[in-house]
């Protein structure tokens, strides 16, 4: 059975090209980058390379991007490494866990966290941003666009609030790195990864506006500017240089692609009875979507797709680790029902409109079916 | 994550639905949680005096292991006794999946109530409504 991959948001197939690119980093170029000889060197030149790349993707300098394992770590390196117990700091309540356990685990520690509601669209407002900053107020981290509905957070408005205050920016931009353009101009800090975007896993960076500093989580060897010890993953790094290169040249024309399959996506999904599109449609990610169906739960959808061929996710957690829904959904004023009745189906590059319409002539039968034997008919939303 | 067992339960789930009269309905689980099941029952009295499950159906909410243990337990209480139905476990519905994730065993303690609270319901309702089988023959005698 042929597979249909619709959950890029989770993670991405490495390209032909990257992975080319990284195969001579493990067996013949497998210097260690801090070496002095040229199998050294060869490495260190390498991940130089790819660090000019990085930087060009968003606007930086080199010097600017800190290599680390990924978008959990970024994240984690500013949270951790800025606040001080008895300090302030900003959030939204629908970060990425990254974000929002490592905030819980802070408050433990002493720091207060405010985490700001968001409108029924799924954005931050500006000026709750602005009311919540006090005289204490260190940081602030807002994503640029939410995993779950996609929806693209007013990070240049929150990043000019902070600038007038004089409180770090920080932005998890996992989702958009190398997908839309991204100003850093009232950015401090920026948190990347490799995998999203046809990299491998393991691999991330951590933009850091030259200026401003941090804590380091890991310390040790001096590499990485001192900012994160541990020698390079060079293939990694390479890896994920050549994915932000394929990136930065695809980045309109894939967006457009992914927008023109997107929408089709949830014009017809939407002709299923009680059926409704979660987060706004307008500022969304070009791949994104969130669709919720009354009276059916999540997982039952999704397994029922998996046999079909089909790989998606629920916006609920029902198939993970926790029973409670979706915390992004809830957010956003879903109640528990609704939220546990959400699909997300999020497209890529290689996704064809042949698969989009296989996916639209099975779905509605799964919800059908579903329906069928489900006691549920009374839920509103 | 779940067995073959599991699966093949979740796709081709037995005895959905409902049933038009039924002796006895019991509604367990909340839809807050993500999992809903109702069991339908129709009693009837054997030749022996015991009442039987003639037949079950169930409409279910949930995730796969929602709709596999309520599809277990169709098959596993159909054509039992009342009390035999009663002592089905949860622990017994998860062992004939072949085992359940450890964060998916409510479904089989929602499965089991479900059933116990149908068998409650019809003996609440008055379990002399219903005459055994051959009553009718025994009177013509």
């Amino acid at each position: 059975m042929k597979r249909i991959y619709l959950d890029h948001a989770a993670t991405t197939a490495v390209a032909k090209e990257v992975f080319q690119a990284m195969q001579p980093f493990f067996s013949e170029k497998y210097g260690n980058a801090s070496s002095l000889y040229s199998l050294g060197r060869e490495a260190k030149e390498a991940i130089e390379d790819s660090r000019a790349i990085a930087a060009k993707v968003i606007g930086a300098e080199p010097r600017e991007i800190i290599f680390t394992s990924g978008g959990s770590e970024s994240d984690n390196m500013v949270l951790r490494g800025i606040p001080e117990a008895g300090d302030h700091i900003i959030t939204s309540a629908f970060e990425h866990h990254a974000v929002l356990h490592t905030c819980q685990a802070l408050e433990k520690e002493g720091v207060k966290v405010t985490y700001l509601p968001v409108t029924k669209d799924g954005f931050v407002r500006t000026e709750d941003v602005k009311k919540a900053i006090t005289k204490n107020t260190k940081l602030i981290s807002i994503m640029h666009a939410n995993n779950e509905i996609g929806t693209i957070q007013p990070i240049a408005e929150i990043g000019k609030i902070c600038r007038e205050s004089g409180v770090l920016f920080h932005t998890d931009a996992v989702q958009t790195y190398g997908k839309i353009p991204i100003d850093i101009k009232n950015i401090d800090f920026l948190s990347a990864s490799g995998h999203k975007l046809y990299g491998p896993k393991g691999i991330g960076c951590l933009y850091m506006k030259s200026g401003v500093s941090l804590k380091p989580l890991i310390t040790g060897g001096s590499q990485e500017h001192k900012m994160r010890a541990g020698t390079e993953n060079a293939a990694g790094i390479v890896g994920f240089g050549k994915a932000s290169e394929l990136a930065m040249k695809n980045m309109g024309k894939e967006a457009a692609y992914e927008t023109k399959l997107r929408d089709m996506l949830i014009d017809d999904v939407l002709r299923i009875e009680d059926s409704w599109l979660n987060g706004s449609r307008k500022n969304r990610l070009p791949n994104n979507t969130n669709l919720g169906f009354d009276y059916i739960e999540g997982e039952s959808i999704i397994l029922h797709l998996d046999i079909k061929g089909i790989a998606a996710s629920t916006g609920s957690a029902c198939s993970s680790e926790s029973l409670t829904p979706s915390h992004v959904l809830t957010a956003i004023g879903l109640s528990p029902v609704k939220a546990h009745g959400s699909l997300r189906m999020t497209l890529g590059k290689d996704n064809t409109k042949e698969e989009i319409n296989y996916v639209l002539g099975v779905l509605p039968g799964i919800v059908e079916n579903l329906r069928k034997i489900s006691p549920m008919k009374l839920a509103r939303r | 994550m779940y067995s073959k067992e599991v699966m093949e339960h979740f796709q081709h789930p037995h005895n959905m639905g409902e049933i038009k009269n039924p002796d006895g309905v019991g509604t367990v689980g909340n839809p807050q949680c993500g999992d809903v099941m109702k069991i339908f029952i129709k009693v009837e009295k054997g030749k022996d005096g015991k009442e039987r499950l003639k037949d079950i159906k169930v409409q279910t909410y949930g995730c796969v292991a929602a709709l596999a243990t309520s599809s277990m337990i169709t098959d596993l209480a159909m054509g039992k006794t009342l009390d035999e139905a009663l002592k089905i476990s949860n622990k017994q519905i998860a062992e004939a999946l072949k085992g359940l994730p450890p964060i998916k065993m409510h479904c089989s303690v929602l499965a089991a109530d479900a059933l116990h609270s149908a068998i409650e319901d019809y003996r609440k309702k008055g379990a002399r409504r219903i005459q055994p089988k051959e009553s009718k023959a025994k009177a013509r005698r």
